[in-house]
């Protein structure tokens, strides 16, 4: 009896996983088919853009969709943003959807345009074997962080990006992207894997006070993962910013 | 007098038997007493935990009866550590960090069930229980607990210090943690593995209530007699 629970139970996870024999379909994007309404900027991309312009869609009541070749992705969002008639200058949210079964994963640009009060939500479709497209950070600032946390979530590369690092997983992460669906809920190590990782993880390895501090003063980047720091010596204590004040009291108490 | 009853106790030093003499019981009691009436705790708020935290401080709960009156913000002036809320793997090396930068004598506290067991979030960024970071003195259980309940815990810690000596053993100081495990995990690694299995750490507690194990959930049948 117990043992034929846990064969159920396990066909049921693997049902649930996508794996088992009853594989199911996750729901995904449909292609709309009836008519939308006009949209002036939609209206504008196609007759300036051609073929660039793939799909409109229109959803929720006036929510208006398109979907733009990836390729030329940078080159329209310029225009949106600079053709007079459009000045699309609020950039509102940069994020991604992954439906699942190997479907292309879509990066969605939330657009308002605060002088013409206009919403478009523009979509670039990518595969998932070829996820990079050009980054909008040079456009929009706001879209810096914004494209950093799709690549942390997702793994879309963006080109171009002023510093693609991980923004909300630790530095140290190595178990791959977790808002991708076919990433195990629970992580890919074990529990004592990952307890291991995030202890072993230098609390001082990023955003060091003196290095935020020194950007700010040089106008500089923040270094790349992996570079050589360059932080200002203390005087009379070099590297004494790197020393870690909790293991010397630690060490002192325990005499 | 109350000396009467003690006759049989040395009045300095321990014992020949290493029983506790007149003077350090007495003194254990002080020492205990004022301890436990001045703690001031390290609030380590995460999530929504902390709103009942900060509750119980506040004028309707006021938690400063108890002689907590100044929530400490430097881990080295505190003495309870209170950790209100859900702990991502990215917050463990903090939480440890500050942790060992107390001093001892310390406690801890792990606030909701979250903190205890990682609750609902059996998911990759979460810790299974903080508990494998740290030494955990007393769980208060909730989602989140009252502010009442968070008191009660903070009683029980009251409680735990009556029954601690100062004069512990030979060499040693209370609650004395080892210099080596600095930054350390708490648990060892199988420990971890093992509360974490199969739905997290939070379905252990079913094991406690009762049931024979997770499977028990399916069918009520299945419930241990």
């Amino acid at each position: 009896m117990a043992k034929d629970n846990d064969t159920k139970f396990e066909a049921a996870l693997k049902d649930l996983a996508g794996t088992g024999p009853g594989k199911r379909q996750m729901p995904g994007p449909g292609v709309q088919t009836e008519a939308v309404d006009a949209h002036p900027s939609v209206d504008a991309l196609k007759a300036t853009f051609g073929d660039a312009v793939l799909r409109h869609e229109q959803h929720a009541g006036d929510e208006h969709v398109v979907f733009v070749d990836p390729e030329r992705l940078r080159e329209i969002m310029a225009w949106l943003k600079d053709e007079p008639a459009q000045h699309y200058d609020l950039l509102k949210d940069v994020t991604c959807v992954d439906y699942g079964g190997g479907r292309p994963i879509q990066v969605v640009y939330e657009l308002w345009s605060i002088e013409h009060r206009r919403q478009l939500r523009v979509k670039v479709e990518l595969p998932v074997d070829a996820l990079d497209v050009e980054s909008v950070t040079p456009l929009w600032a706001t879209a810096n962080w914004h494209e950093r946390e799709a690549y942390d979530m997702f793994g879309v590369q963006f080109r171009n990006h002023p510093d693609l690092r991980r923004i909300l997983m630790p530095e140290n992460y190595e178990e791959g992207y977790p808002l991708r669906k076919d990433f195990p809920l629970r992580g890919r190590f074990s529990r004592a894997e990952q307890t291991r990782r995030a202890l072993a993880l230098d609390l001082e390895d990023y955003y060091l006070p003196e290095e935020l501090e020194v950007k700010e003063q040089k106008g500089g980047t923040t270094p790349e993962p992996g570079a050589e720091r360059a932080l200002p010596e203390t005087a009379g204590q070099p590297g004494g910013a790197r020393s870690v004040p909790g293991s010397e009291a630690q060490a002192g108490e325990g005499e | 007098m109350g000396l009467e009853g003690r006759r049989d106790l040395p009045v300095l030093g321990s014992g020949k038997d290493g029983s506790a003499s007149f003077l350090t019981t007495k003194l254990d009691f002080i020492v205990n007493w004022s301890r436990r009436n001045s703690l001031w705790p390290m609030p380590f708020g995460t999530a929504c935990c902390a709103i009942e935290m900060m509750a119980s401080y506040a004028s309707r709960f006021d938690m400063a009866r108890f002689g907590m009156e100044r929530m400490a913000f430097s881990p080295r002036q505190s003495d309870v550590l209170i950790c209100a809320g859900r702990l991502p793997y990215k917050m463990a090396p903090i939480i440890r960090r500050i942790w060992d930068q107390m001093p001892q004598p310390k406690w801890a506290v792990s606030m909701g069930a979250c903190a205890s067991s990682g609750g609902v979030f059996d998911a990759y960024s979460m810790v299974q229980g903080i508990d494998t970071i740290i030494p955990v003195d007393v769980y208060v259980p909730g989602c989140p607990p009252r502010p009442e309940a968070l008191i009660y815990g903070l009683l029980m810690i009251h409680e735990k210090i009556k029954g601690e000596t100062w004069f512990g053993e030979e060499g040693k100081l209370l609650r004395a943690e080892d210099p080596a495990r600095v930054g350390q995990a708490q648990l060892p690694a199988e420990t971890i593995e093992q509360v974490a299995v199969p739905f997290g750490n939070s379905t252990n507690q079913n094991r406690g209530s009762g049931m024979s194990g997770v499977r028990a959930l399916e069918h009520p049948r299945n419930r241990r007699p």
